[in-house]
């Protein structure tokens, strides 16, 4: 079902932890919020839950407001970060329980609810499982049973909060497929809440990143890496340079790297300059004037990645040369292929140095 | 690991991780043996004195069977009433942030420092026909309490409450709370999270300071002397008879009372653990 949420600000003492937030999700969607700790994520999810109120703002499911609608009327499944499995009980009763606390009239009989149980575990491949209690089983069986429990209320919202956190890397990822392989069988919106920028970019539709109680981009995966809204979103997803420039009459100069100075349309002043590794190509043919030095070089299968030192910043790049021509001590020349600008009054482009300017976008996007 | 394993063998005696086990053992052991299992077996011996028909009828004697029913009686009643008592007092305790709350965290453990005889003085003024909380108590409904049975279970539960909270308290602080939320989400009523999860989380524990707080009121003796009147038949309590028989020098008489509380008392708790350990199942 769709899930609105329109202007939604929660205060804690002293803090604002969600400072406005907007944010509609259509039916049948796998959202990701995304950001770093404290940024109100996990509190946007509980607001959803109804296990915490905002202080101002709305949220809708389906259209319907549910301002005084408790947790335990909304319908709506959350899988915990550890789980919160109900440790007297076995694996089955944890999943009846929903079906069980119904009042008499809606409550399935004893049977159905065997029943029901059953085709729960069987959905999430622990159907051997039923007599255990939770402290009997691994972490990602518990993490199973927590998403069947979750289930049986036929959520019309389902939210997973840091539900990987707690497996080892191995499992997440296995575990990760899985859970978007029953998203797409069962069709349930779904909210995850994760700091993992792989985890949000492999499962999620589309991804709200978090920055200090503000979303500050919506969007799938690819805009978010091709066309990121604001130096934070260029910052946080995907793995990107940072460096610092200095726009002067439509040139931007950018300060840590010996690199011609390239057309922009963002106004003077400094500028942030996101270059991402692929992006940054040694250049070893070049006059190697500048003070690029290689420090470390790894092998990869097509190419070759290094780590520049330059100055006192140490850069990502690639090399296409031979290994012999790039080694750690070399001093070796850089091209950009492509690079993100954000300049002053919140402008930001995207470069094609060797090609000119690709895109112009006026301010953030929300 | 190859360079412990070609250690290993330079002792014939297996090393321990651990060292000193036989010095803590044999301490142990000298200090249990000394104040637990020699005076426990000379109270197993003497009744014996008496021969087995003696002993059947010191323990048969009207006034002891009495006196055993108050005390065992006395004792299961004030520890159920500790129960719930006692679970509240731990969640106002753990769950509530309120001034003066570390005070009252404090006062529950003053009956363990507060010696007996004071308290059963202070409770038996409370209670007295005349006193602040006997006088309303006898106008309202015309109980008394002092001098009474009912002055008995006051007094016991008294000296049983703080086991109950202390146990209890820990425990209900490191239930995750996201446990309770989950029963929210999942369609449960408060009442029903505190009857399905709350509660079973904490039965273990319940039992626990059920058990302690019984097995201390069973032997509670400074604190109800003041208040019960020990009237035989009606408000003596098994203790008081052991001082009673001693002062009589009846010692074989007092022995006999003291095994059988001893047998009792360590059956009940024996049937208390093996309940617990049921519950504990998955619980880990």
């Amino acid at each position: 079902m769709s899930v609105e949420m329109e202007g939604i600000v929660r205060r804690f003492a002293g803090t604002t932890a969600l400072d406005g937030v907007s944010l509609t999700l259509k039916a049948g969607e796998f959202a990701a919020l995304l950001g770093p700790s404290g940024s109100g994520k996990t509190t946007l999810l509980r607001i959803l839950a109804g296990l915490d109120f905002p202080d101002a703002g709305r949220v809708r499911i389906a259209g319907v407001d549910l301002a005084g609608v408790p947790a335990r009327q909304r319908g709506v499944g959350v899988v915990f970060q550890h789980y919160a499995l109900f440790r007297h009980m076995t694996i089955a009763e944890n999943v009846a329980f929903g079906l069980r606390v119904r009042p008499r009239r809606q409550r399935p009989s004893e049977a159905e609810i065997a029943r029901r149980v059953a085709t729960l575990l069987e959905l999430v491949q622990i159907p051997d499982l039923a007599a255990r209690y939770p402290d009997q089983v691994s972490g990602g069986q518990r993490q199973r049973v927590a998403l069947a429990r979750a289930l049986a209320i036929e959520p019309s919202l389902l939210l997973l909060d840091e539900p990987f956190g707690a497996l080892d890397a191995l499992v997440r990822k296995e575990v990760r497929r899985w859970v978007r392989g029953l998203h797409d069988r069962l069709g349930i919106t779904s909210v995850l809440v994760t700091h993992d920028q792989d985890e949000a970019m492999e499962l999620a539709d589309r991804i709200a990143v978090m920055d200090r109680g503000r979303i500050v981009q919506f969007g799938t995966p690819r805009a978010l890496l091709d066309d990121p809204a604001t130096a934070f979103v260029a910052g946080f997803i995907g793995e990107a340079n940072r460096l610092r420039g200095e726009v002067r009459g439509g040139w931007l100069q950018i300060r840590d790297l010996p690199v011609p100075a390239v057309r922009v349309a963002v106004g003077d002043g400094s500028a942030e300059v996101f270059v991402r590794p692929e992006d940054l190509v040694v250049e070893a043919s070049t006059g190697c004037d500048g003070g690029v030095e290689v420090a470390l070089v790894r092998a990869e299968r097509s190419r070759t990645r290094v780590v520049l030192r330059c100055g006192a910043a140490m850069l990502d790049g690639v090399s296409d040369h031979p290994d012999d021509q790039v080694a750690p001590g070399m001093r070796v020349g850089v091209a950009l292929r492509r690079l993100t600008v954000f300049g002053a009054e919140g402008l930001h482009e995207t470069v094609l140095p060797t090609r000119g300017t690709v895109r112009f976008t006026e301010g953030a996007a929300t | 690991m190859s360079a412990s394993a070609a250690i290993a063998p330079r002792s014939a005696r297996r090393r321990q991780a651990l060292p000193g086990l036989g010095l803590t053992l044999g301490v142990t052991f000298a200090w249990l043996g000394a104040i637990v299992i020699v005076p426990l077996a000379a109270l197993a011996l003497k009744p014996w004195e008496l021969g087995v028909a003696g002993v059947v009828a010191a323990l048969a004697e009207p006034r002891v069977l009495a006196a055993f029913r108050m005390s065992f009686g006395g004792a299961l009643a004030a520890a159920l009433a500790s129960v719930p008592v006692g679970l509240l007092f731990a969640w106002v305790i753990t769950r509530y942030r309120f001034p003066g709350r570390r005070v009252l965290d404090a006062l529950i453990d003053l009956p363990f420092a507060l010696p007996t005889a004071v308290a059963g003085l202070a409770l038996t003024a409370l209670f007295a026909s005349n006193g602040w909380l006997g006088a309303p108590i006898e106008a309202l409904t015309g109980w008394k309490v002092a001098y009474t049975p009912a002055g008995v279970i006051v007094a016991l539960f008294f000296v049983a409450l703080p086991f109950m909270v202390r146990t209890v308290e820990p425990v209900l602080r490191d239930l995750p709370l996201d446990t309770e939320e989950a029963a929210a989400t999942l369609g449960a009523t408060r009442l029903q999270t505190i009857r399905r999860v709350v509660l079973p989380a904490l039965a273990p524990a319940m039992l626990t300071g059920f058990g302690l707080g019984f097995a201390r009121a069973v032997g509670e003796y400074g604190s109800v002397i003041f208040i019960a009147g020990n009237m035989p038949m009606i408000s003596e309590i098994a203790p008081l008879l052991i001082v009673v028989k001693l002062e009589q020098f009846s010692y074989a008489a007092a022995a006999a009372i003291g095994l059988a509380m001893l047998v009792l008392s360590f059956a009940i708790l024996l049937l208390l653990n093996l309940w617990q350990r049921r519950l504990r199942r998955g619980l880990g």
